[in-house]
């Protein structure tokens, strides 16, 4: 059965809608991240989950049970989840033992047992010897391990993380991305993470729900998410990458001043009318002399417009010849070429994605 | 089961059982607030014996001249006292914040102590330095001069504005100096490059961007003194005039006449609310911005040795108001008899032991004070919290309404509010007259406003994910209010008890309608006692109460911090 059911769910603020027709099923022991710029309705949608808001319309199921609707909605203290907020929110009033220990003390478990488990999950989150620490006292990582084990303590049915990562230096925030997903690892907690970092989301999630302005863009994994956007704005959102709008032209798709033919495509059936594309700039190779004629790669006349180089490798852009597009792309920092000069591109139509139109 | 009962099912398990909790503290602040004030208006419409709507009690209220000399009376007064007021604290405060006048400390301690003596202290104090006679400044005087009688005489209206003005005027300073407080040096400086100099930098800019403060802090003084119940009743009765507040007091003499008292006491309110509502508008005013950030770096100006008669002034003002009225206070405290003097032979510990030990009425006044302060407070902040707590998680709908009505209080003259509680809760289906429980929760009522601003100000600095922590672990919101809000909010929540508690042990003007005997409390007791003439046992009263206040207020300054009580939101 799935652990966690989110159906058509919305949420109005007044003439605001912060999440519009919301689905999403979730698998025992999955790892969701639901990944979006500020103000997509993440943080809304994860309040929801949690019980702090109810939806607008739509309903919301555990293990098969309506916990939230617009009817009513079960109190957050009643879902057996926990939850990971962006300011930790350890109570400044409890040393670190105590804090962890509160989820325990709600469940009514006996003294000995709460005193084992809060020492053996301290230990998981390297904090056993800060335990009778107040928060006042610890970093901010030190805090976020806290706030880790306070809510994994007690074995919840879904884990829920809003953007707990935000208020990290860079260091940190890469450290503890694998932390967290070490964690999910041993312990496989159902889990739904709320982030506006798309490398936290790659990092973390066996899939990630794209947001975008109250709705769901795309649910994919990682990989599939950015070999395969479906639309421009997770095309745009999920790593950088080009743009090409194109048109169907009997045995042609022709974009701007150049053309492919249409067998080349991934699925050239489908092809019809106007099309768009995301191609990433490292699916794009650079060729000072025509490469070898092949039945799969398209290749184009161009001419290099601009050029950074960023140590790990060279940005340029390429303007294919005759027309105004400029294409990004990315080449190994001992591919040198000069601003002005006459390239051939070397693209793969296959790994074209292509976009739904808008 | 069927559908529609499973859903009903669903709905009560989902229900968030604190929910009944929320809405018995929401009944209990209707209780409060909304019926006795309810019940005022329908008195005041009400024939005394047969109950049935009529005009007659506004009739009777207002057919009389001496009623309406009364009215007159109060206002005149009201404005007499603002006036003053700002003639006092304007200067004062102006010297604290802007320039380099010696001994601001010393200053502000005084104002402080001014601000700690109940008013009705002040006018005992005040028969004593000027009543005819007998008076130590007319005795001083006559002294002197070696004529036969003194020219100082309490008992006058000018002896009534004088006392009023003198316990009043620490709002005008407080107002004004944080208003003044804000205005950064630049605004100034931007006079003083156009070539003004500082007097006219001062008149032209620095005061008038104080001034919708100061018209806030003339309003306030204004509603105070025409509110004020101790003062007058001191010194207005013997001197043979009346004003609203006592006339008001002489309705509830045997047999109490509730109804005309009702439609006599609604002008008071309707001048207090309007003129607030002024106030709330002149303080929100946009176009002064000075006043809305916290303003850049602010030099003092320098006055050379004008500011020695600067200080001089201050302290000729809080000579008036604090140093010499405590020490008259002090002397018949511990004299056998005040009039004897300064001499050792004179001094004794009769009269502490008297109110505090033998005399039975004095010695349970003295823990009903205390008592009925401490319920009263704990009542209000509690209520208080509750109800911020209500507004701010958005409990229920039109929770902005719940604020209005926790800080109704505010515009309500302790006077009309007593009358309110007593319209309410004399007659079933809820009598509380004649218990401690009406005039405590008099008290809680009407401090309530101090306690919601606190207890909201409170609430608003900590973060709700600490609560929604406790929450989505298990803990219902009770159970994270008591483990995690409280005890953060512990020291919030104890300033406010003691900025309740202060007010609530002095309290005169509701409680001297609602007391009965064996529910009497210092303030009601000292003006009973007034006019057996017994000065060195009021005095002894009264400085119980000052010691106690000097030492909750410590107790404030440690666990608040220095600012606790002049503040702004402490008015």
């Amino acid at each position: 059965m799935s652990r966690l059911v989110l159906t058509g769910v919305s949420r109005r603020f007044d003439a605001v809608t912060a999440v519009d027709g919301f689905s999403l099923t979730l698998a025992p022991g999955e790892f969701v991240s639901l990944l979006g710029p500020s103000g997509c309705g993440k943080t809304t949608t994860l309040r929801m989950i949690a019980g702090f808001l109810a939806p607008s319309e739509g309903t919301i199921e555990m293990d098969g049970r309506l916990i939230s609707s617009p009817a009513s909605t079960l109190p957050p203290e009643k879902r057996g989840m926990s939850m990971i907020f962006q300011s930790y929110a350890i109570w400044p009033n409890m040393t670190v033992e105590e804090n962890v220990a509160f989820g325990l003390e709600v469940r009514r478990l006996p003294k000995s047992e709460i005193a084992v488990k809060v020492q053996r999950i301290l230990d998981v989150v390297q904090m056993r010897h800060l335990g009778r620490r107040y928060p006042q006292e610890l970093s901010g990582g030190q805090q976020q391990r806290v706030a880790l084990a306070r809510a994994i303590v007690v074995q919840p049915a879904v884990l829920l993380l809003d953007e707990p990562l935000s208020n990290l230096d860079a260091n940190l925030r890469e450290e503890m991305r694998y932390e967290i997903r070490r964690l999910h690892d041993e312990f496989q907690i159902t889990t739904v993470y709320v982030t506006h970092d798309q490398a936290e989301a790659m990092v973390t999630s066996d899939r990630i729900a794209v947001m975008n302005q109250g709705r769901v863009e795309q649910v994919d994994e990682p990989r599939a998410l950015y070999a395969r956007p479906r639309t421009r704005f997770v095309a745009g959102f999920i790593g950088r990458t080009n743009l090409l709008d194109g048109l169907v032209r009997g045995a042609e798709v022709t974009f701007d001043h150049f053309a492919i033919p249409r067998s080349r495509f991934a699925e050239p059936t489908s092809l019809d009318g106007q099309v768009s594309f995301s191609l990433r700039p490292q699916s794009i190779l650079l060729h000072r002399q025509p490469p070898p004629v092949s039945d799969r790669a398209a290749v184009i006349p161009g001419q290099i417009v601009q050029r950074a180089y960023l140590g790990e490798h060279w940005d340029y852009t390429v303007r294919p010849a005759g027309g105004p597009l400029a294409l990004r792309v990315t080449a190994r920092p001992h591919e040198v070429f000069e601003v002005d000069e006459k390239v051939w591109l070397e693209l793969d139509p296959r790994q074209m994605a292509r976009l739904q139109p808008e | 089961m069927t559908d529609a009962a499973a859903a009903v099912a669903r709905r009560w398990r989902h229900l968030d059982k604190s929910v009944f909790v929320w809405l018995l503290l929401i009944a209990l602040l209707l209780l409060l607030v909304i019926n006795p004030l309810a019940r005022l208006l329908w008195a005041s419409f009400q024939h005394p014996e047969t109950g049935a709507f009529t005009l007659e009690n506004y009739a009777a209220a207002y057919g009389r001249w001496r009623h309406i000399e009364a009215l007159i009376n109060s206002l005149v007064i009201g404005l007499a006292v603002a006036g003053l007021c700002t003639v006092f604290g304007v200067p004062m405060a102006w010297a604290v914040s802007r320039t380099d006048m010696p001994g601001k400390g010393l200053v502000w301690a005084a104002v402080l102590g001014t601000f700690i003596m109940p008013n009705y202290l002040g006018a005992v104090a005040w028969i004593l330095m000027a009543g005819p006679n007998a008076g130590w400044l007319n005795r001083a005087y006559t002294a002197l001069t070696g004529a036969a009688a003194g020219p100082f005489n309490v008992y006058s209206m000018t002896g009534l504005v004088l006392v009023i003005a003198c316990y009043s005027f620490p709002y005008m300073f407080v107002f004004t100096r944080s208003a003044l407080d804000l205005i950064s040096s630049e605004m100034e400086d931007a006079a003083s490059t156009l070539g003004a100099g500082a007097l006219r930098t001062t008149l032209r800019v620095t005061l008038p961007l104080a001034l919708p403060a100061m018209m806030g802090a003339f309003i306030v003084e204004f509603l105070e003194a025409i509110a004020l119940f101790g003062a007058p009743a001191l010194i207005a009765l013997p001197a043979r005039f009346q004003v609203m507040t006592t006339m008001l007091w002489q309705m509830f003499e045997f047999p109490p006449r509730v109804q005309v008292a009702a439609a006599y006491s609604m002008p008071l309110l309707l001048i207090t609310v309007f003129l607030f509502w002024i106030q709330y508008r002149l303080i929100a005013r946009k176009g002064y911005v000075a006043l809305t950030g916290k303003g850049g770096e602010r030099r003092l100006v320098r006055l050379g040795p004008w500011r020695w008669a600067l200080l001089g002034y201050c302290l000729f003002v809080t000579s008036l108001s604090f140093f010499v009225p405590m020490l008259v206070v002090l002397q018949a405290a511990f004299a056998r008899a005040w009039g004897r003097g300064f001499s050792l032979d004179n001094l004794t510990l009769r009269n502490l032991r008297f109110v505090l030990i033998d005399q039975p009425a004095t010695r349970a006044a003295t823990l009903n004070t205390f008592v009925y302060a401490a319920a009263a407070s704990l009542i209000a902040v509690g209520l208080a919290l509750a109800i911020a707590y209500i507004v701010a998680r958005r409990l229920v709908p039109l929770g902005r309404v719940l604020t209005y009505i926790a800080m109704a209080p505010f515009v309500i003259p302790g006077i009309v509010l007593a009358i309110g509680f007593y319209a309410a809760y004399t007659a079933k289906p809820l009598v509380l007259y004649g218990t401690a429980w009406i005039l405590i929760l008099a008290f809680a009522t009407r401090f309530l406003p101090i306690a919601y601003t606190n207890a909201d100000a409170a609430l608003r600095s900590i973060n709700p994910e600490l609560e929604d922590a406790a929450r989505i672990l298990g803990g219902g919101r009770l159970l994270a209010l008591r483990r995690v809000v409280g005890p953060l909010l512990r020291r919030g929540l104890a300033g406010a008890f003691i900025l309740v508690f202060i007010p609530a042990t002095r309290e005169l003007s509701s409680a001297i309608f609602l007391y009965t005997t064996g529910t009497q409390v210092l303030s009601v007791l000292l003006f009973d006692k007034s006019d057996e003439g017994n000065f060195e046992v009021l005095s002894s009263m009264g400085l119980i109460l000052v010691v106690v206040t000097v030492a909750l207020v410590l107790v404030g300054f440690r666990v608040v911090g220095r600012d606790f009580l002049l503040r702004r939101t402490a008015s």
